[in-house]
């Protein structure tokens, strides 16, 4: 039984398809990179894995759970822009990824201290210690990513939703972040999910990398057709297949014969 | 180099502030000293010395029957009414702000109502309001609370609405209730807004509480005034004048401050 279900899923606004039939079964752990066009329907996708809106037909099961009707701690989300919270610090904004679970939404006493230290911790293993004082909008835009993944992170949610995360970043910082996000994932072993508009981006990270794209045309009614998954590339050890076919096969060994 | 380029230098800047003051102040000297060289008695411009003697007495001396001064007396009672009207109005409207803003519930409740109440002008319900609460204190807080909280409310519901949606998403992601969404990331931000919004009120309060105590008061800056209207005593008429401006003028400046202190995140980016 695969971790991520998405079952036939479909999505129309109104009269126009933005998604069909869109059918992908992921294991826990895997990092799921998601290209396209613009316009295609990957951050509707995004949205519909994180339950903030749901799909018109289908379901979208984690763990064999029940769908979703709502955000919850189970998703962790990073979107492009506005991921953390402007009036808290960078110390407050990673205490709030365990505060906000509470009726008050506010630690005192002894958790309060806990979990201020574990936030400290969690901003040196980020690099972002000498800033936990300050407020995000001081902070380059390089910075504010990795405190919105180290937020998310924090809440310890079991699958992580990347929008577009790098997509404002320059290319020093973008691969900066990519060895940030790389080493996490090894840590964690969180299942993953990342919309990217760099294709070299997406092979790099993913372990798989899924393209959405329209199958079908209308020319005298663009949004008659919607986009689905239409290449499921397998991208682990660089893109290069059957590199672990001995795992799987040992039996194919030369001397196994 | 095109005007829009232009700015002026520090010392210039100064100067420039100054003018508009410095201009009216010499144009009330000159046009004072005319009328006063062709009719000593003339009441309508009276001389700046003699406003400044009327100021100093209305400040310092008690009335002749009572003993108490008749200016602190007014401003105190003025001062409890706007505050109490715009403490109240802020209250209702960060409340209603939150709820048209979070709640879709609310919002379809309560959006085209409040759309609807602003376009009401209170002062033509100030005669309602005598009737139903009297002509004490009340009538005077509720005009002012009527007069401000439509809008107030209206701008908060929208900053709330303005809020980027990601935010939203990503409180629930780490477990927010809609309450600590509430409390945790909507209030905070939309506090500088509502002492903003105060500040933007305040004009209109002091417009609706100098109203209401023309009309009906035995104590207040507003009542004074148009008491006094009736000896066309204008040297007392232009120190309250001067004294409301003052006054207006401290309590938006300590706001300003307090806001910068108190918000210190958004001038964070600057
Ligand atoms: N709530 C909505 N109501 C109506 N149409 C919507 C809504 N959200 C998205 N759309 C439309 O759905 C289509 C897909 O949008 P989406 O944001 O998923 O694309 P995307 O693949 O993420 O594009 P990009 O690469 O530019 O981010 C767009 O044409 C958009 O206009
Ligand atoms: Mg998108």
């Amino acid at each position: 039984m695969s971790f991520v279900s998405v079952t036939d899923v479909w999505q129309r606004y109104g009269d126009r398809s933005i998604l069909e039939r869109v059918n992908v079964a992921v294991n826990e752990g895997e990092f799921i990179s998601i290209v396209g066009a613009s316009g295609c329907g990957k951050s509707t996708f995004l949205r519909m894995l994180l339950a903030e809106e749901r799909p018109s037909r289908g379901e979208i099961r984690i763990d064999g759970g029940e769908p979703a009707v709502e955000p919850n701690r189970e998703r962790g989300v990073v979107f492009q822009r506005y991921s953390v919270f402007p009036h808290l610090t960078v110390r407050q904004n990673i205490v709030a990824g365990e505060a906000f679970d509470t009726t008050w939404g506010a630690l005192s006493g002894a958790n309060r201290k806990a979990a201020r230290e574990r936030a400290d911790a969690l901003l040196k293993r980020i690099g972002l210690n000498h800033v936990a004082d300050q407020y995000p909008a001081s902070l380059s835009g390089g910075m504010q990513q990795r405190l919105a993944i180290g937020q998310a992170m924090t809440a310890k949610p079991r699958v992580l939703l990347l929008d577009e995360p790098f997509g404002a970043l320059d290319p020093g910082t973008r691969l900066a972040m990519h060895v940030f996000l790389m080493e996490l994932k090894a840590e964690t072993n969180m299942t993953v999910f990342m919309v990217t508009h760099d294709l070299e981006e997406g092979f790099k990270l993913g372990d798989r990398v899924l393209v959405f794209d329209k199958p079908r045309w209308d020319p005298h009614d663009p949004g008659a057709y919607g986009a689905t998954i239409t290449y499921d590339f397998d991208a682990k050890d660089g893109g290069m297949p059957y590199q672990r076919i001995l795992d799987n096969y040992p039996s194919l060994a030369p001397e196994a014969g | 180099m095109r005007l829009i380029n232009r700015t002026p230098s520090r010392p210039m800047a100064v100067a420039l502030a100054a003018l508009p003051f410095v201009a009216i102040a010499v144009a009330y000297s000159v046009s004072s000293e005319i009328r006063l060289a062709a009719n000593p008695s003339d009441k309508l411009l009276p001389a700046p010395s003699t406003i400044w003697e009327t100021a100093i007495r209305l400040f310092t001396q008690g009335d002749r029957r009572t003993g108490e001064i008749l200016l602190w007396k007014d401003t105190l009672a003025s001062l409890t009414r706007l505050f109490g009207g715009v403490g109240i109005a802020a209250a209702l409207s960060l409340t209603l702000g939150m709820l048209i803003g979070l709640l879709p519930y609310a919002r379809r409740l309560l959006s085209d109502f409040v759309a609807v109440l602003s376009m009401v002008p209170p002062l033509a319900l100030l005669p309602i309001l005598f009737i139903v609460f009297g002509l004490g204190e009340t009538s005077k807080v509720v005009l002012i609370v009527i007069g401000i909280t439509p809008f107030m409310t209206r701008d908060l519901s929208q900053r709330v609405l303005d809020i980027p949606h990601e935010q939203i998403v990503k409180a629930q992601t780490l477990g927010a209730s809609s309450l600590v969404i509430a409390l945790r990331v909507a209030l905070p931000q939309i506090l500088p807004r509502l002492i903003s919004n105060i500040r933007l009120s305040l004009g209109s309060a002091w417009l609706f509480l100098i109203a209401a105590e023309a009309v009906a008061s035995d104590v207040g800056l507003g009542y004074r005034i148009f008491l006094v209207r009736r000896y066309l005593a204008m040297d007392v008429i232009l120190t309250y004048v001067v004294w409301i401006t003052f006054l207006a003028f401290v309590i938006d400046w300590a706001l300003k401050t307090l806001s910068r202190r108190a918000f210190p995140w958004m001038e964070a980016g600057l």
